[in-house]
């Protein structure tokens, strides 16, 4: 039961980061593909009637994490206590700058908001990936099962590290590079014209960034943490989740190459999706059954057995999560369907809800 | 220890209070907007799409800083009181969860389609996404109350092995009954904020002579929905509430009444100063029996003051708990008398001409906001000592790895933050009341348009 709820907090936490990531994305290349507010207009139109639905997986995820691992959400979310609560107002910036920009028309009000979702979702993505990177190397717990992080300390790698050391920014930065992919790949799908130009090179360029980085993050991953790679071992199966990356990273390049349509773009997307879904499964995979290892020291990290609720509870959990999800499928079915097709810049669909 | 405990109080206090002035707004709109939509397919009065689509951009707008502010608050749980989170997590984690599934997921998908307008949505599908943000938001509410409840009066659940609380009835949860007269409480004062706020703009059109045509919609509907609101807010939920209170929580029954000795034939206090260190009530403006009367229908009944209880026993702001409480009771009073004035000039013809009353209606806006807020004030004090009524005292539920200075740190960030989005919420509404229900229709300044 504890191993099934794990898979579901993941791939909720997984969707969420396939979902909000082509949000987060599309925010960083923002500035560098919308020259024009009709541009810019179209950019934020790509993912306007869909983003906070997108991010109520975060919330909804992290709603299932409490419920089912209610030791692992205390002692995380607290000792990630600052790291968090900016994630927090990056998020708050980041919501009213979509929502907001387009209420006033004026030379300083729409460039102002831009400036800023462009700047929270840059900070986002590198934070999340540092969050992510510090999961995977582990936390100075102890007995308690608490912890608490500085935000730095000599960002040296060992004992004494705080939330920001040279691997965390590392997986930041290649969080930050995956997500401007990502979101370049949407943009060039759902857009047309000046902006899905700039888009598609952005992603060509990105590729390059991204894939060597992809190398190096995961030679130091097994060395930091070596677990990972031992999981991997003991269980070769697992190694359908690591080939799924690079099958997404082979495929980005494949339908990137050469002429264009509407269904290369699109592959080219699922693709990334394919990537991204493949590293994080991969981590998941190689940590399992830890959800937050201990810094030196195994006999205090924390694992799914040692974190999660009773089997009564995990089973009525069940039942409703079920039909609330069946339910949630189909909203997404039928938002994403009513959202089809490219929005252009200037045009009906991008003018007429005002952006 | 106690500086720690006091700030992560102030700090969760801070961000919920702000977080609801939003809430309260939208949920009470919610099912105005409902009521038009459904006027506007019934009558074929094309006044009252005006009025809806009004109404939508002033919720749209509501409805984005409820969502920014509130995503912080499912966080808290875990930064801020991560010892409750730890103990109750398999409890209350489920209700906010499935507020996530069931609600949000709902909200986000349809609010989109209820912003796009009737224009290119067809006036059917446009009710069917108006009653759907309605019901998102109205499931959000009990399934938060229900956590509420939880805390307050702790039901169907079960201890594991190292100590926490686990779920053990789904159902025992949900129809837990502290839940639903909160609830159907907690909602009439959403309704209410709604309404004072809708008659307050269309007494603001009236009185200063445009877009009278909408204004007159708007206090003809806040004024009939709003007196059967502020009547029921106060019979039966209010005093069903304070049967509950009574029951399971007599010293914060005592604390909120200002009754330090235990009488037969207790006296309700309507007015007077708590003076906690002395014991008594300064100043005191009181009706012989009536406290007695009210929570146990006799006049002579016993009614337990705070003497009869430890200290240790004692909610811990008893003047502030005291204050909300008669704030929230003086007020409710005080709009049931608007609301039925307003409602009786209505029924004569005469609402419209008054502008005695229009002033009235036009500044007592912000009272509702008051009100809500000083109820959970009452709600959440009172439940003091204990975090989980009981089970939990609160001191035992904060983070103990996180300092008093990191959360210093994030209050000061949210007061910044806050007061940044409440000048940009006052700037945005005022120019939407300014642009007025007369302009081009569907054309929806908001991000979940299509």
């Amino acid at each position: 039961m504890a191993t099934l709820w794990f898979c579901l907090v993941a791939m909720m936490l997984a969707i969420y980061v396939l979902l909000d990531g082509f949000d987060l994305g599309a925010g960083i290349v923002h500035l560098g593909v919308a020259r024009t507010d009709q541009e810019r207009r179209a950019v934020i139109g790509t993912i306007g009637p869909v983003w906070d639905g997108n991010e109520v997986w975060l919330i909804t995820g992290g709603g299932t994490l409490f419920f089912a691992f209610p030791l692992l959400y205390a002692s995380s979310f607290s000792g990630f206590y600052l790291p968090l609560t900016m994630v927090l107002w990056l998020l708050i910036l980041r919501g009213i700058s979509i929502e907001f920009r387009s209420h006033v028309k004026g030379p300083l009000w729409s460039p102002f908001w831009d400036f800023i979702f462009c700047l929270s979702s840059a900070l986002l993505a590198i934070f999340y990936g540092a969050a992510l990177g510090n999961v995977v190397r582990g936390v100075p717990l102890d007995s308690s099962g608490y912890f608490f992080e500085a935000l730095w300390t000599n960002f040296r790698f060992g004992s004494d590290a705080g939330i920001l050391d040279w691997y965390t920014i590392l997986v930041g930065l290649a969080a930050y590079f995956a997500l401007t992919e990502h979101g370049a790949l949407w943009v060039a799908y759902k857009t047309d014209g000046g902006i899905r130009r700039r888009a598609q090179r952005i992603a060509r360029m990105g590729w390059w960034v991204l894939t060597p980085l992809t190398v190096v993050v995961t030679l130091v991953t097994f060395r930091v943490q070596p677990m990972v790679l031992e999981h991997m071992l003991a269980r070769p199966w697992g190694l359908i989740f690591p080939a799924l990356a690079i099958l997404g990273l082979i495929g980005i390049f494949a339908f990137l190459r050469g002429e264009t349509t509407p269904e290369r773009e699109q592959k080219a997307f699922v693709c990334s999706c394919a990537y991204l879904l493949g590293m994080l499964t991969s981590v998941a995979f190689g940590l399992y059954p830890y959800v937050l290892p201990a810094r030196g020291g195994s006999e205090f990290s924390l694992s799914i057995y040692n974190t999660r609720t009773a089997d009564r509870a995990m089973q009525i959990g069940l039942a409703w999560w079920i039909v609330g999800m069946i339910l949630a499928t189909s909203y997404f079915v039928f938002l994403y369907r009513r959202f089809a097709g490219k929005v252009v810049a200037g045009g009906e669909s991008s003018e007429g809800h005002g952006y | 220890m106690g500086e720690a405990v006091a700030i992560h109080r102030l700090h969760f206090a801070f961000t919920i209070t702000f977080h609801y002035i939003f809430p309260q707004l939208t949920m009470g709109l919610a099912l105005l907007l409902l009521i038009l939509k459904t006027l506007a397919i019934h009558t074929g009065n094309e006044e009252y799409n005006r009025a809806v689509c009004f109404w939508a951009r002033v919720f749209a707008i509501n409805f984005a800083l409820g969502v920014v502010t509130g995503i912080p608050m499912e966080f808290q749980f875990g930064t801020n009181w991560a010892g409750f989170s730890r103990s109750a997590g398999g409890v209350i984690g489920q209700t906010l969860g499935m507020e996530g599934v069931f609600s949000f997921f709902l909200e986000s998908s349809f609010l989109g389609l209820m912003l796009f307008g009737e224009k290119r949505l067809g006036q059917a599908w446009h009710w069917v996404a108006t009653f759907l943000v309605w019901l998102g938001s109205w499931l959000s509410g009990y399934l938060i109350i229900a956590t509420d409840a939880w805390m307050q009066h702790p039901v169907a659940y079960s201890v594991t092995p190292d100590g926490n609380y686990s779920l053990a009835s789904f159902w025992g949860l949900l129809l837990n009954p502290w839940a639903l007269w909160q609830y159907a409480h907690n909602m009439l004062g959403a309704v209410q904020t709604g309404c004072f706020v809708m008659a307050a703009v269309g007494a603001f059109y009236l009185l200063s002579q445009k877009f009278e045509t909408g204004g007159r919609v708007f206090l003809r509907i806040a004024v009939i929905v709003g007196v059967f609101a502020a009547v029921c807010q106060l019979f039966p939920t209010g005093d069903e509430q304070g049967v509950f209170i009574a029951h399971d929580q007599q010293p914060t029954l005592a604390a909120m009444e200002g009754l330090f000795k235990t009488s037969n034939g207790a006296p309700l206090a309507i007015l007077g100063q708590p003076d906690v260190e002395n014991r008594k009530l300064d100043n005191p403006l009181i009706i012989p029996n009536a406290l007695s009367f009210l929570t146990y229908r006799a006049w002579k009944a016993q009614v337990r003051g705070l003497d009869s209880f430890p200290e240790s026993e004692w909610p811990d702001r008893i003047p502030l708990l005291y204050y909300s409480y008669h704030v929230m009771v003086g007020l409710g009073t005080l709009f049931i008398a608007i609301m039925v004035i307003a409602a009786f000039l209505l029924w004569r013809r005469r609402l419209y001409s008054a502008r005695w009353m229009l002033w009235i209606l036009l500044l007592a806006f912000p009272f509702p906001y008051i009100a809500n807020t000083a109820g959970w004030i009452t709600a959440e004090v009172g439940r003091q000592p204990y975090l989980i009524y009981g089970l939990m005292r609160t001191p035992a539920g904060i983070s103990p790895r996180v300092s008093a200075g990191n959360v210093w740190f994030t209050l000061i960030g949210f007061l910044g933050m806050y007061m940044v989005l409440g000048i940009l919420f006052l700037f945005l509404v005022y120019r939407e009341i300014e642009r007025g229900p007369e302009g081009p229709i569907a054309l929806v300044p908001h991000a979940g348009g299509m």
